[in-house]
C-alpha cells in the first residue's frame, strides 16, 4: 500500500463506527498501539549534510533500513543523530521517496552507484516511479550487457587452457580461438588462403582463354587447363574436408555443431566435388551436376569465420528478420496488386508484352525498385498512369523498413567496436594498475627485510617502523602470522621464477626461500602452475584429510596471488585479488602476498577474473573448515 | 459535474483551513493531533480538498478484496455535511472528532446520518438495504461461508426487527438511539475506536 494510504488509515478505522449498529457480533479488540504517538523530528546526518524529517515519514516504509529498527545501528548518541557515511546527493532522492512515495532515478548518476545505494537502504528498485522507470531499465540493461561482454571476452580470450583437457578440447579451442596458439593461427591463415584460392579458381575457370591450336572458338579456361583446375579444386576440397572433419571431431556437442550454420556451409561447399566424383559421365545427370557446381560459390561464406564484419552483417539480418519479413510481405502485396492492374490495363493492346499476370510481375518489380529496364513498357494511357503510381509507391514501400535495418546494424556494429576497443584498452589499464600495485605489495617484503635487519640492529628498525602507518603494521603482522602458520614464506617474482625454472616437476624443498614447487606429478603433469591444477588440488585438499604435511602442498598458491591493494586508506584496501595469470614458468609478473577478502563485485578492480582459490589451500591445511568457494577466504582486514 | 471541471477546479482551488486555534476549539483534538492530521491530509491532497473520486480511491485501497466504492460514496456524503461535493480539512476533522472523541449520542447520530441517505430524518428499508449491500460488497466474492444473494435482505430484516419499535416501516432517530443504547454489544463496540489517533 502506498505511503499516503497509511495516513488515511485512522480515518478508515474511524469510519468503521458506521458499521457498528449493523454488526451481528461484537467487534474484536483493537490492537494496542504502544509507540509514542507524538511525532518527533529525526536528524539524519549523511556525510555531513544534515537532513531532518518526521519520524512518521520514515515509518511509512517499515521494511526499509530507515523505516525499521535497523537505523538504530547508525545512531550516534553523542550528537543524537543518525549518521550515514554515504553519498548525500543520492540520499536526497531516497528521502524524497519517503516523503512523496515515489522514487525517482537521477539521470546523471551512475546506475551501479544508484543500485548500491538502494540496496544499502533496503529499497527495492521496482518501485521507481513510471516517470523514471524506463530510463532506469534501459541503463541497467546496457550496463549488464557491457559487463556480460566483458566477462565473456575475458573468459574466452584470456582463459588459459586447463591442463588436463583432452586433445579434443584443445583442438576445439584452437579452432574457435585461433589466437591462442601459433599452430591454430597458421591453420587459420592457411584455410583462409585456400578459400580465396578456391573462389578465385571458380571465377577464373569460366573466363575465356585463347583456344589451343586447331580450334577457333574461345574456350573457357576451365576446359583448357582442365587438369590444373581439377588439381587445385581437389587440393582445396581436401583441406576443407580435413578441416570439417577435425571440427566435427573436436566439437563438444556434435549434433549441435552439425546443425550450426557454419557447418552447413562447410558441407555445402565440399559436397559438389564428391558428388561429381561419384556421378557417372552421362548426359542426363551432368546437367544436374552443373547446377551443383554453383554451390561451390558458397565457399565464399566460409570467410565469415575470418571476418567479423561479415558475421555482424549476418547477425544484423537475423535480428532484423521481422522488418525484412514485413518488407517482403508488403512488397509482395504491392507487386500482385500492380501486376494485376497493369495486366488488365494493357490487355487490349496488340503486341503487348504483358502477356499474363505473372509476366507483369517482372514489370512491377523492375518499376517499384526504380530499375526501369525498359523491356516491358505500358502503352495505354491507363497503363501509364498506373505505372507511374506503381513506381511512386515502390519508393515508399522500400524506404520504410530500411531505416530500421540500418539502425539495427549500426547499433550492433558499434557495440562490437566498443567491445573491441574496450578489450584493447583493458590490457593497457590492467598493466598500469598492476604496476601501481606492485609498489604497495612489495611493502610486505620490505617489512620482512627490515625485521630481519631489525633483529640485528634495532636502530634501523625504528627508522623503518616510523615510515609505516599503524594499519600497515598490523597488516604486515598478519601476513607474518600467516607465514608462520603455513610455514612458508612470501617471496618475490624473481626468486620464484628462478626456482621455477630450475625445477620442472618434482619434489624439492628449499628451506631458504621455502618455495618448494610441490605441485608435483600428482596434480599437474603438464606444467608449472596452472590455475586449474591449483584449484583441483585445493579441492582435493579440502576433501581429503590433508595433514599438515610440508610435502605435497600447493603453497605455490601463496605466490601466485597478488594483493590488489589500493592504498590502504580506502575501504577496500585489502581486496587482494588472486589474479590467475597463466603461469608458464617465469613468465608473468606476479607478486606475493595474498590476502583475499570477500568483496562485493562492485569494489573490485577490473582484474576481476574469478578470485583465485589460491589462499585456501594454505589455510585449509590448518583449519580444514573453510568450504571451498571463490570468495570465502577470510582473513579479515583487522 | 464532469471530471474535467473537477480537475480544473482542483488545480485552481487551494483551500486553506481556518486557523489551528479555531479548529482546536471546534473539535475535540489537541493542537498536536490536528497538526499530525493536517500534515497527512495535505500530503495526500495538496490542494486542500478531497473530491469524491479520490475519496473512493483512498477508501478502496483498504478493501482490496471487494468493491468499496458504493460505501465510500455514502461515507463521502456523510463527511461532506455542506454538500459541496468535496471534503475540506474542516469537514474531515469535524467528522473524525465526532467518531473518535465524541459522545455516544453524537456517534450514533452520525451513524444515523450515514444511513439516512436522503436526509429526510427516516431510515426506510430501501436505504438500509442499499447501505447493507454496499457493506457486503466490500467483502468481495471469496468469503466463508459463501455469500448468499439474500444475505443483505436478511440482515436488513433483522435490523428492522430490532430497531423499528413501532413497526411503521421506518426508523426514526429516537428509535435508533433507543435501540442502540439497549444493545450492549453496540455500546461496547463504540468504545473500541477511541484510540485510533
Amino acid at each position: 500500500m502506498a505511503a499516503g494510504v497509511a495516513t488515511w488509515l485512522p480515518f478508515a478505522r474511524a469510519a468503521a463506527v458506521g458499521w457498528l449498529p449493523l454488526a451481528k457480533k461484537t467487534m474484536p479488540k483493537p490492537p494496542v498501539d504502544n509507540s509514542s504517538r507524538s511525532d518527533e523530528i529525526l536528524y539524519l546526518n549523511v556525510s555531513g549534510v544534515r537532513f531532518q524529517t518526521w519520524k512518521n515519514t520514515l515509518d511509512r516504509y517499515p521494511d526499509t533500513l530507515l523505516g525499521s529498527s535497523e537505523k538504530e545501528f547508525f545512531f550516534n548518541e553523542d550528537t543524537e543523530e543518525y549518521f550515514f557515511d554515504r553519498d548525500h546527493e543520492m540520499f536526497r532522492h531516497i528521502l524524497n521517496f519517503y516523503r512523496t512515495g515515489k522514487l525517482h532515478y537521477p539521470r546523471h548518476e551512475c546506475i551501479q552507484a544508484f543500485d548500491e545505494e538502494l540496496a544499502f537502504y533496503g529499497i527495492v528498485p521496482e518501485i521507481i516511479g513510471d516517470c523514471c522507470m524506463e530510463e532506469y531499465r534501459d541503463r541497467k540493461k546496457e550496463n549488464q550487457e557491457r559487463l556480460a561482454e566483458d566477462t565473456e571476452a575475458n573468459e574466452v580470450m584470456d582463459a588459459p587452457l586447463p591442463p588436463d583437457s583432452t586433445p579434443r578440447e584443445r583442438l576445439w579451442r584452437a579452432f574457435e580461438n585461433p589466437h591462442t596458439s601459433t599452430m591454430a593461427l597458421v591453420f587459420y591463415y592457411v584455410t583462409g588462403f585456400f578459400i580465396a584460392v578456391s573462389v578465385i579458381a571458380n571465377v577464373v575457370e569460366t573466363v575465356p582463354c585463347r583456344p589451343p591450336e586447331g580450334r577457333v572458338k574461345d574456350l573457357p579456361c576451365g576446359e583448357k587447363y582442365q587438369l590444373a583446375f581439377f588439381c587445385m579444386d581437389t587440393a582445396c576440397v581436401l583441406i576443407f574436408t580435413f578441416e570439417y572433419l577435425m571440427r566435427l571431431f573436436a566439437a563438444p556437442s556434435r549434433c549441435k555443431f552439425m546443425r550450426s550454420v557454419m557447418s552447413v556451409i562447410d558441407v555445402v561447399a565440399i559436397m559438389p566435388y564428391y558428388i561429381g566424383l561419384v556421378m557417372p559421365e552421362n548426359e542426363d545427370v551432368s546437367g544436374a551436376f552443373v547446377t551443383l557446381r554453383v554451390f561451390r560459390v558458397f565457399r565464399i561464406f566460409k570467410f565469415s569465420r575470418h571476418s567479423q564484419g561479415l558475421r555482424i552483417l549476418g547477425y544484423t539480418l537475423k535480428s532484423c528478420a521481422s522488418e525484412l519479413g514485413f518488407l517482403l510481405f508488403s512488397l509482395t502485396m504491392a507487386i500482385i496488386i500492380f501486376a494485376t492492374v497493369m495486366f488488365y490495363a494493357e490487355k487490349g493492346t496488340k503486341g503487348s508484352t504483358f502477356t499474363s499476370i505473372p509476366a507483369s510481375f517482372w514489370y512491377t518489380i523492375v518499376t517499384m525498385t526504380t530499375l526501369g529496364y525498359g523491356d516491358m513498357v505500358p502503352n495505354t494511357i491507363a497503363g501509364k498512369i498506373f505505372g507511374s503510381i506503381c513506381s511512386l509507391s515502390g519508393v515508399l514501400v522500400i524506404a520504410l523498413p530500411v531505416p530500421v535495418i540500418v539502425s539495427n546494424f549500426s547499433r550492433i556494429y558499434h557495440q562490437n567496436q566498443r567491445a573491441d576497443k574496450r578489450r584493447a584498452q583493458q590490457k593497457v589499464r590492467l598493466a598500469r594498475i598492476r604496476m601501481a600495485k606492485k609498489g604497495t605489495t612489495n611493502a610486505f617484503l620490505q617489512y620482512k627485510e627490515d625485521r630481519a635487519l631489525g633483529d640485528r640492529d634495532s636502530d634501523s628498525t625504528a627508522l623503518c617502523v616510523k615510515n609505516r602507518s599503524a594499519f600497515e603494521h598490523q597488516h604486515h603482522h598478519l601476513l607474518h602470522c600467516l607465514e608462520k602458520t603455513t610455514n612458508h614464506e612470501f617471496t618475490d617474482e624473481l626468486t620464484y621464477s628462478e626456482l621455477c625454472m630450475t625445477e620442472s616437476v618434482g619434489f624439492r624443498t628449499s628451506r631458504s626461500t621455502s618455495l618448494s614447487s610441490q605441485q608435483g606429478a600428482q596434480n599437474n603433469p603438464t606444467g608449472c602452475c596452472p590455475r586449474r591444477a591449483r584449484r583441483r588440488a585445493a579441492m582435493r585438499l579440502a576433501n581429503s584429510t590433508a595433514s599438515v604435511s610440508r610435502g605435497s602442498v600447493q603453497e605455490l598458491d601463496t605466490l601466485h596471488v597478488k594483493t590488489t591493494s589500493i592504498p590502504p586508506q580506502t575501504r577496500s584496501s585489502l581486496n587482494a585479488q588472486a589474479d590467475d595469470l597463466k603461469l608458464n614458468c617465469g613468465e608473468q609478473d606476479f607478486t606475493a602476498a595474498i590476502i583475499s577478502i570477500p568483496t562485493p563485485p562492485a569494489n573490485t578492480p577490473d582484474e576481476s577474473l574469478p578470485p583465485s582459490p589460491a589462499p585456501i589451500p594454505g589455510i585449509l591445511r590448518n583449519t580444514r573448515a573453510t568450504a571451498y568457494t571463490h570468495e570465502t577466504v577470510k582473513i579479515s582486514s583487522l | 459535474r464532469n471530471k474535467a471541471d473537477d480537475d480544473l477546479e482542483m488545480t485552481m482551488v487551494c483551500h486553506r483551513p481556518e486557523g489551528l486555534d479555531q479548529l482546536e476549539a471546534q473539535t475535540n483534538f489537541s493542537k498536536r493531533e490536528l497538526q499530525v492530521l493536517y500534515r497527512g491530509f495535505k500530503n495526500e491532497c495538496p490542494s486542500g480538498v478531497v473530491n469524491e473520486d479520490t475519496f473512493k480511491q483512498i477508501y478502496s485501497q483498504f478493501f482490496p478484496h471487494g468493491d468499496a466504492s458504493t460505501y465510500a460514496h455514502y461515507l463521502f456524503n456523510a463527511f461532506d455535511t455542506g454538500h459541496t461535493g468535496s471534503i475540506k480539512f474542516e469537514d474531515f476533522v469535524t467528522a473524525l472528532s465526532i467518531l473518535l472523541r465524541g459522545s455516544v449520542t453524537e456517534k450514533l447520530q452520525w451513524t444515523f446520518n450515514l444511513y439516512d441517505i436522503n436526509r429526510d430524518g427516516y431510515i426506510n428499508k430501501e436505504e438500509m438495504t442499499d447501505i447493507v449491500r454496499a457493506i457486503y460488497d466490500m467483502m468481495g466474492k471469496y468469503t466463508y461461508p459463501v455469500l448468499k444473494t439474500d444475505a443483505p435482505k436478511q440482515h436488513v430484516d433483522a435490523f428492522f426487527q430490532k430497531m423499528d419499535k413501532n413497526k411503521d416501516g421506518v426508523v426514526t432517530l429516537d428509535e435508533f438511539l433507543l435501540s442502540c443504547q439497549e444493545d450492549e454489544n453496540i455500546m461496547r463496540s463504540l468504545q473500541l475506536f477511541e484510540n485510533v489517533i
